[in-house]
């Protein structure tokens, strides 16, 4: 079946000027979306420019009475106050991260929280009937009593559509269906959304991968810091994949950054052939071959999509902190460093703020001060006594020199504000004297005034010739405070640019597809 | 009220335990008419409870760290039978019985630790096992027999300072701790006073920390009157004094030292623990490690006691232990709690226990009433936690109005992958 793009056609979904706010940020402004029916509509944008955020509000996760705005669905103003609601209308969301419990087989997923039950006892011979229906519908052959931990996550992708299906569906709503997936079961998902197109269900993609985007879709939204910036018509507006991005990165560079002129020394750190595999999927590889250097006093950037395995590639290498190790080696001032745990890797001179802050980088029961010294407990200490006096100092120094507010060191740290918890985090690091200290998006979360702030700190390490590694998803950050930028891609190492030759787009590039840089 | 919270600090729990230990005191010394608070009974009470006491000591590192040891009442009586048998059998002195009780508590415990931190099988379930294992090996071992054990041993479980010195009618080494107890009170306020002010912390306003003194202070004085002037030949009991030097030993370890530090920091986010470079296998089977061996210690002072280790010793201990750990402020998720705090929930235990029994209340009912201070205790800190550490006041003040607060999206980081890291 054809789909005419006619300004005829129905529309099944409008959100009208969707404004949503958390505390002290504002996540979506007035942003407008139109999905026709029976389209495949995809929404594009920045890691953080409210893509999960607007489909959040679309499926209730967020209630209605939460935001402001209207969602008309199939011509009627819905008012969703949970996921229930929004499933028993049709809208069904599957996320990056799948809802499937590993433990039971494809058949009590598809049913479960919808089981066919007749008398009060669940209908096993009608459920497994339907399930062969629908594992037949999406092109599953696997026998439904399979457990789900045993077949992959391609296939636990096709579940979760039966599953969708099994809801009668009207909207399947599919959050980055393909980053976990490989070359041939992405083309096969692909293929399966857009034969659902036939059949009378709506989709809305969210995906970084550009190219899939400009294969299948037939409408992008472009949304930007949390606006919708326009909606494209792919056929008749001839989109290509440079469009797109030009859509999503086209705004005027309104972050400052402090002025910095770097001082850069000799190459001290060096990373050869680093491959990681995944910590418990036997044949996934997470870093591939990446080779990497630093300079004294240089800030060097990793600028790379989520998943693309920047983490993965600095938490390995930081003591072998995630997944397993199978090659590479560290270089440190020309000698060869081994470091098999992270008390290793802070002896040898490095240091990593983690992305995750509340979940990695701090133990929030603690208060500022215990924080502070909690990686480098041997400076403060004598004979394994801690000096509670010294631990004071130590904290009130980074308190004034970071100048993190909050009305004493004692302070618990769950308190803080996110970009004031940021500072304490660097305190802990900057305490551990490191040569070496891998930022993973170290202004996430963190409003605009904090951020030049942290930006200043970041510089003023660089000056003291520590070489420093930012990870960021903002690309406007990379650039504005990166003295050399390495793009990575699926795990690889694909590219670097120096400062000057860097833009948006050339990174972009780079970040969406493997294509090496010359 | 806030001038009261002040003088104690702390956690609110604690605090509040604290206030419930003295309010139950102040009740039953009231429905008792005089009997709590008599020179016999407070020995007694200490005698009863010093090893319940002993294991709440491990117990709250154990829980810190966020784990669970069910086998103390087990390994205790394993311990003391082997203990027992040892002596009778091969002969051996009873200090050379506590040190091989001590040795073999620490092999009992890095079994345990072995499976619990390097193999990473739950301790609950680690320790499960453990409490069917040596409950059965003190029944084999000992052949399900009473085995006696001799009088010096005994001393470590029922034994008292002895008399020295001019006769005052007090028992002189008594009112000697007593004293140095407030001496060295004073001395440690006065210097982390003095200590804060010079880096410009904030210090406690003065009157505050006078009546917090004289608070302190007048408690210890009034238990050394009591335990120095007890029937003849009575004084501060062994297992009191064992329990004290503990108390400050552990005291200090958990939040004066590096390893203190550690187990804090492993329960209370083992993956930043980790990424700061603590060792968290190590913390855990040395926590693990430590319990049993308090275990042993337990186990011996109890059958020093009874003067015999018998088949059903240590039945039960690890739940009272458990108790006091939670009613003096530790967090079921790990990463919160006391030495001090659990000292005085085992207290709260005990003095429910021991007033219950003066005032002639079945045991029946003494249980039903147990489980309801526990629940009480417990439900205190969960309600805490979910209003986000209210102080007592505020809670009081508090409107019921049902409102929860949105994180931003930017602070709900997607890194499920990096967290399921298990090495």
């Amino acid at each position: 079946m054809t789909t005419p793009t006619t300004h005829q056609e129905p529309v099944i979904l409008e959100m009208r000027s969707i404004t949503k706010e958390f505390p002290g940020v504002k996540a979506l402004s007035n942003v407008n979306l139109r999905v026709k029916a029976g389209e495949i509509h995809a929404i594009c944008g920045e890691n953080g420019a409210g893509k999960s955020t607007l489909m959040k509000v679309l499926s209730g996760v967020y209630p209605h009475g939460t935001y402001t705005g209207d969602i008309v669905y199939q011509a009627e103003v819905q008012q969703f106050k949970d996921i229930r609601a929004s499933e028993h209308a049709g809208i069904v969301i599957i996320h990056q991260e799948l809802a499937l419990i590993p433990e039971l087989s494809i058949m009590e997923n598809i049913f479960l929280g919808n089981e066919p039950v007749r008398r009060g006892i669940i209908d096993w011979a009608e459920a497994r009937r339907r399930s062969l229906e629908l594992l037949a519908r999406v092109g599953l052959r696997e026998d439904p009593d399979t457990p789900i931990k045993e077949i992959g996550v391609g296939k636990q992708q096709l579940v979760e559509i039966a599953k969708a299906l099994n809801k009668s569906v009207r909207l399947l709503i599919l959050d980055e269906p393909t980053a976990a997936l490989n070359e041939s079961d992405s083309q096969h998902l692909l293929d399966l959304i857009s034969g659902l197109r036939g059949k009378g269900i709506t989709s809305i993609i969210i995906s970084h991968k550009l190219n899939e985007i400009e294969q299948i879709a037939d409408s992008i939204t472009i949304i930007r810091d949390g606006k919708s910036i326009e909606t494209l018509d792919v056929k008749a507006d001839g989109v290509d994949e440079d469009r797109i991005i030009k859509g999503m990165v086209g705004r005027t560079l309104e972050s400052r950054f402090p002025d910095h002129t770097p001082k850069i020394g000799e190459v001290f750190f060096e990373v050869k052939d680093w491959t990681v595999g995944h910590p418990q999927v036997q044949d996934r590889l997470v870093c591939k071959g990446s080779s990497f250097h630093v300079r004294r006093g240089e800030i060097v950037g990793f600028a790379g999509l989520m998943g693309a395995g920047r983490t993965e590639l600095a938490r390995s290498i930081f003591g072998h902190s995630y997944g397993r190790f199978i090659s590479g080696r560290v270089f440190k001032d020309g000698k060869e460093i081994r470091m098999h745990n992270v008390r290793q890797a802070i002896d040898a001179g490095l240091g990593y703020v983690t992305e995750d802050r509340k979940s990695l980088g701090l133990n929030l029961l603690d208060d500022i001060k215990t924080t502070t010294v909690a990686a480098n407990l041997r400076a403060i200490s004598k004979n394994f006594v801690v000096d509670t006096n010294k631990e004071f100092t130590v904290a009130e120094q980074y308190r004034k020199s970071l100048r993190t507010k909050t009305p004493s060191v004692e302070e618990g740290v769950a308190k803080l504000s996110g970009g004031n918890q940021q500072k304490v985090v660097l305190a802990k690091w900057m305490f551990t004297d490191p040569d070496l200290l891998i930022l993973d998006e170290p202004t996430r979360g963190i409003d605009v005034g904090a951020k030049y702030e942290i930006y200043g700190i970041i510089q003023t390490l660089a000056n003291q010739g520590k070489g420093v590694i930012v990870i960021s998803s903002e690309l406007p950050e990379l650039l504005g405070l990166s003295d050399r930028i390495y793009t990575i891609f699926e795990g690889t190492v694909t590219g670097v640019l120096n400062k000057d030759e860097a833009s948006q787009e050339s990174l972009m590039k780079l970040m969406t597809s493997s294509r090496k840089s010359a | 009220m806030n001038a009261l919270k002040k003088l104690f600090g702390g956690n609110t729990r604690q605090f509040g335990m604290i206030f419930a230990l003295v309010a139950l005191i102040v009740f039953f010394q009231i429905f008792t008419e005089g009997r709590t608070l008599t020179p016999g009974n407070v020995i007694n009470l200490f005698n009863g409870n010093s090893y319940i006491l002993i294991l709440a000591i491990g117990m709250v590192l154990v829980i810190i760290a966020g784990h669970i040891d069910l086998s103390v009442g087990s390994v205790a009586a394993f311990v003391g039978v082997t203990v027992a048998l040892a002596i009778r059998d091969w002969g051996i002195p009873w200090y050379m019985g506590v040190l091989f009780g001590l040795v073999l508590g620490a092999v009992i415990g890095a079994w345990q630790g072995f499976w619990t931190a390097y193999v990473g099988i739950p301790a609950f379930i680690v320790t499960l096992a453990g409490m069917l294992l040596f409950r059965g090996f003190n029944q084999f071992v000992g052949k399900s027999n009473t085995i006696p054990v001799p009088e010096d041993f005994q001393y470590i479980g029922s034994g008292y300072l002895p008399e020295v010195g001019p006769n005052i009618g007090y028992n002189n080494l008594t009112m000697l701790i007593g004293i140095v107890a407030v001496a060295f009170v004073v001395f440690g306020e006065l210097r982390a006073r003095r200590n804060a002010k010079e880096l410009g912390a904030e210090v406690q306003e003065g009157w505050v920390m006078a009546t917090k003194l004289i608070l302190i202070c007048g408690s210890i004085l009034y238990a050394t009157y009591l335990f120095a002037t007890g029937r003849p030949g009575t004084s501060f009991p062994i297992p009191g004094l064992i329990l004290a030097v503990l108390v400050l030993i552990y005291g200090f370890v958990s939040s004066k030292t590096v390893i203190g530090r550690h187990v804090y920091a492993v329960g209370g986010n083992r993956h930043a623990a980790e990424l700061s470079g603590v060792q968290s296998k190590k913390v855990n089977f040395l926590v693990m490690m430590n319990m049993s061996i308090l275990a042993g210690l337990a186990g011996m002072i109890f059958v020093g006691r009874s003067t015999a280790s018998g088949p059903f010793d240590g039945v039960g201990w690890e739940l009272d232990a458990i108790a006091a750990v939670f009613i003096g402020g530790a967090a079921v998720t790990g990463g919160v709690g006391t030495v001090i705090g659990s000292i005085v929930g085992g207290l709260v235990m005990a003095v429910l226990n021991n007033g219950l029994q003066l005032l002639g209340v079945g045991a029946d009912l003494t249980q039903i009433i147990k489980g309801l201070v526990l629940l009480a205790a417990v439900a205190f800190d969960v309600y805490n936690k979910t209003q986000g550490k209210k102080s007592i006041i505020g809670l009081m003040l508090k409107n019921f109005g049902r409102r929860s607060e949105e994180l931003a999206p930017d602070e709900i980081t997607s890194t499920k992958e990096v967290i399921s890291k298990e090495a």
